[in-house]
């Protein structure tokens, strides 16, 4: 039962303003999170017209549809856009709607920061997007941008400095909030350690994120002065250094990538306990493992630059620490396969994402291992080997806990049960196309074939065709994801408050859909404890 | 169920199918692996890159297996009750601690192979190689000899959007150029590798590296090629509208041969000297702290 006191807060409104401006307006978390998340379907969908416009004009040798330059803008805006459009905002807004509930809080603990946050982003991403119209063209130097590459853009580029300025700001405002809530609005009695894996690993992922989002910002200013104001920290003839571009890029851009995984391996540590009908194996160690992930990617981000030519100790470094992270990363994945171990199984839509990612991110983690072989990666840097790595680790790693997660807690969210039947059609057609999708791309990348061209010598042209044909299959299958939601929003079975038989956790304790103040008045934790919540 | 069955079969049948009826050919399913290559770096990273390959894939198939033991023996559709156990250290502490040992074993191995590689001393010979946007220079130092390698004409009508040439039509296509480097087997050669523009990455797979070209830098890297042979690559960093478009031939022959080669290229070049004096440009990155004292 909601706990919900409607005399003592006789202030507050009971639901939504009517009208648009409520969407501008809220600072409800379940209103910025349904901002958030469509935000990300839509980038998404945007990130993912561009893919196939790559994916067409690479269907076979020859240029056939768009001009280099072009294309190259497509690379970068597409990782742009899927980074900082897509994943990280869908995480956000997963955040914004389950972190209140789980802890049984009545919201996040800086609700108008929070809709500052979210509404940085439209302008950010208008700005980046309007790029492509401007004088010179877009940025075409790649989402790394590069000096003294990214220096040849036109009369764009401060356009992109300030939308990487403004999604930076956007991360570090949520990440406040995020911590700000974990830390002071837990349900009285949840220590820490009693905290769901989810709302750890957030915790984790906001502190990464505060860590490393300023660094990106000064290294883009530092783009921006040395192109506008006579600085030469890139510039090799002024006495500056090309290569410490690099050095500081990927010192936010190692942790990045982990802050768009951690709150993935949270969502995996939710679903699989649920559909298991078991308690998540090794709770503390998922913890302690989290942890120590989180440490090692601050020291280990000169392995994406191995072939800079570093001296060697710094070779051997940054190849030990990577190989180091395989560690943690193992226990992750083995706590959950023993999680699974004599549990009572079923396959359920956000099961079966779950396993996929299972699975699939392992493999993304296999071929990560491989990368971290310092002098192979002189084979591999920037060839499509690279390629097929991180979108194991971001499309069926990343991407498919969001989609995981979001018909996990669908019937939360909306009160409706999601159709199970197209559920499961966009299960099996999305994951056997990404495979077919992305497998290739080892074999032609461990073949020669290098990332970021538009043309390719013809020996690579069979399985480019494959890579195109699962490209376009998993496209358009996402479309049917698009559908199952609308359809959910607008009707279907009632949703019972704890919508799956073998859930636990404070958000399935109030009625689906939650009601607009998820608790009003603190919940008492023994008894959902009682009932084998808690951890260690 | 049933319907579970048949969207498996329906869905990968499909997308399967699909991929397959856009093949064409087959001879490039071929391509799949890193080469074998043709020198001592190229044959030890491939070595180290099965060494790897085959331990993910032991590991794989235990964890996959495992996976896929619970998924069919531990289903509720089968009448399986969960247990209710949640950690056990000793098998915590294992799984930490045996891959721990796998790992250090492969970075002995790893470490092994980079020293290999950084070995840069004692060259017999050396070549600068500076990139620009888009084509390559060589410079055979202490010979006198120099010149520019960009993509072949054929490739570059081929590759014009909308062309009527048919890139299968073309020899090599995107991977051949006006004027190939050449070598000679057996020598140590040492390159000395930097950039006048942006940077771009020199890369041919048979030698097993690749080393980025950065303005301001010289890198070294080294190759002793066994065999004589065509050997092809392009520029692996992004540089720009023609990255694509940069490709780089080595022509490897025997010492003999090679010294032939180079005496004729030096009387051809000496010969028009005052012509390409002109033309030449100074390649900034050594000259940049010569113009400037
Ligand atoms: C076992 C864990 C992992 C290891 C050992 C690993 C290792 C590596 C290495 C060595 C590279 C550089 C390869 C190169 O450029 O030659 C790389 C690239 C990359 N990895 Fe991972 N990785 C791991 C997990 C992840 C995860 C979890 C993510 C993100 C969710 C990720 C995302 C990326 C991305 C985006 C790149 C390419 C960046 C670029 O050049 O544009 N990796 N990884
Ligand atoms: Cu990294
Ligand atoms: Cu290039």
């Amino acid at each position: 039962m909601s706990a919900v006191d409607h005399a003592a807060d006789a202030h507050h409104h009971e639901g939504p303003e009517p009208g648009l401006l409520r969407w501008v307006f809220t600072t409800n978390h379940k209103d910025i999170g349904t901002l958030y998340l469509l935000f990300s379907l839509m980038m998404f969908f945007i990130g993912g017209t561009m893919a196939l416009i790559i994916r067409a004009e690479l269907f076979q040798p020859g240029m056939q549809l768009v001009d280099p330059y072009f294309f190259n803008e497509m690379t970068t805006l597409h990782g742009l856009v899927m980074i900082f459009g897509a994943i990280m905002p869908g995480f956000v807004g997963l955040a914004n709607w389950q972190i209140p509930m789980m802890l049984g809080a009545p919201d996040m603990a800086l609700p108008r920061l929070n809709n500052w946050s979210f509404w940085l982003l439209p302008f950010a991403f208008t700005l980046l997007l309007s790029t492509l119209f401007m004088p010179g063209g877009g940025p075409a130097g790649g989402w790394t941008m590069y000096p003294p590459l990214m220096l040849e853009t036109g009369q764009a580029f401060p356009f992109i400095i300030f939308a990487v300025h403004l999604m930076g700001m956007s991360s570090i405002l949520g990440a406040i909030n995020i911590i700000a809530t974990i830390f002071n609005m837990r349900a009285p009695g949840m220590t820490l350690m009693m905290m769901p894996l989810f709302i750890w690993t957030w915790l984790i992922t906001a502190f990464l994120l505060i860590a490393a989002m300023p660094v990106l910002a000064g290294a883009v200013t530092m783009l921006l002065t040395d192109q506008y104001f006579g600085t030469h920290f890139f510039n090799a003839a002024g006495g500056g250094d090309p290569v410490m571009y690099q050095h500081i890029f990927w010192f936010f851009g190692h942790p990045e990538v982990y802050i768009m995984i951690l709150p993935a391996f949270g969502i995996v540590s939710q679903i699989i306990p649920t559909f298991a009908r078991k308690p998540l194996f090794g709770y503390a160690s998922m913890v302690y493992a989290t942890a120590s992930i989180a440490f090692l990617s601050f020291i280990v981000w000169a392995h994406h630059m191995f072939t800079v030519g570093m001296p060697l100790a710094g070779e051997l470094f940054f190849m030990y620490a990577t190989m180091l992270i395989a560690v943690p990363t193992g226990v992750k994945v083995f706590n959950w396969v023993a999680t699974m171990w004599e549990g009572s199984m079923t396959f359920e839509t956000p099961m079966l994402f779950a396993l996929a990612f299972v699975i699939l991110f392992s493999i993304g983690g296999f071929s990560g291992l491989m990368l971290a072989i310092a002098s192979v990666d002189f084979q591999y840097q920037d060839g499509y080997f690279v390629v097929a790595h991180f979108h194991y680790v971001l499309v069926t790693g990343a991407a498919f806990a969001i989609i995981a997660a979001a018909y996990y807690w669908l019937p939360k969210w909306t009160g409706n049960m999601y159709d199970e039947q197209l559920g499961k059609l966009h299960f099996w057609l999305s994951v056997a196309s990404v495979n077919v999708l992305y497998f290739p791309q080892h074999f032609v990348g461990l073949a020669g074939m290098p990332r970021r061209i538009p043309d390719y010598a013809v020996q690579f042209t069979e399985w480019n065709m494959v890579s195109t044909v699962g490209g376009f299959v998993f496209g358009f299958s996402q479309l049917i994801f698009l559908w199952i939601i609308i359809k959910a929003i607008r009707g279907g079975v009632k949703a019972d408050a704890r919508s799956w038989e073998g859930a636990h956790g404070m958000e399935w304790e109030i009625p689906s859909p939650a009601p607009y103040h998820s608790f009003q008045t603190p919940p008492d934790i023994s008894k959902v404890m009682a009932r084998g919540d808690a951890h260690s | 169920m049933k319907w579970d069955k048949r969207l498996v079969a329906i869905t990968s049948g499909l997308t399967g199918g699909l991929a397959l009826a856009a093949t064409p050919a087959w001879a490039g399913l071929g391509e799949l692996n890193l080469p074998y290559g043709v020198t001592s770096i190229a044959h030890m990273n491939y070595d180290l890159n099965m060494l790897v390959l085959w331990i993910t894939i032991f590991i794989g198939i235990i964890v996959f297996g495992a996976m896929g033991y619970s998924m069919y023996y531990h289903r509720k559709s089968q009448g399986a009750v969960a247990a209710q156990f949640h950690h056990n250290t000793t098998i915590e502490i294992v799984w930490t601690v045996l891959p721990l040992l796998i790992l250090v074993g492969m970075a002995i191995a790893a470490t092994r192979g980079l020293v290999l590689m950084y070995d840069t001393d004692n060259a017999d010979m050396d070549i600068k190689v500076t990139g620009y946007q888009w084509q390559w220079r060589y410079d055979y130092l202490g010979e006198g000899v120099s010149f520019y390698s960009k993509l072949d004409e054929q490739s570059n009508q081929a590759r014009v959007l909308g062309s009527s040439v048919r890139p299968e039509r073309v020899d090599n296509y995107l991977r051949n150029v006006d004027k190939p480097l050449v070598v000679p087997i057996n020598t140590k050669i040492r390159f000395l590798i930097t950039a006048d523009d942006v940077i771009h990455s020199w890369w041919v797979p048979d030698f097993g590296w690749k080393m980025d070209a950065i303005p301001g830098y010289i890198n070294r890297a080294w190759a002793n090629i066994e065999q004589p042979g065509v050997y092809r690559g392009q520029c692996a960093e992004l540089c720009g509208r023609d990255h694509g478009f940069m490709p780089i031939v080595v022509i490897a022959k025997t010492p003999e041969e090679y010294k032939k080669w180079l005496a004729e290229e030096k009387k051809r070049q000496s010969a028009s000297e005052g012509a390409e004096q002109a033309a030449a440009e100074p390649s900034p990155a050594i000259d940049v702290a010569q113009t400037q004292s």
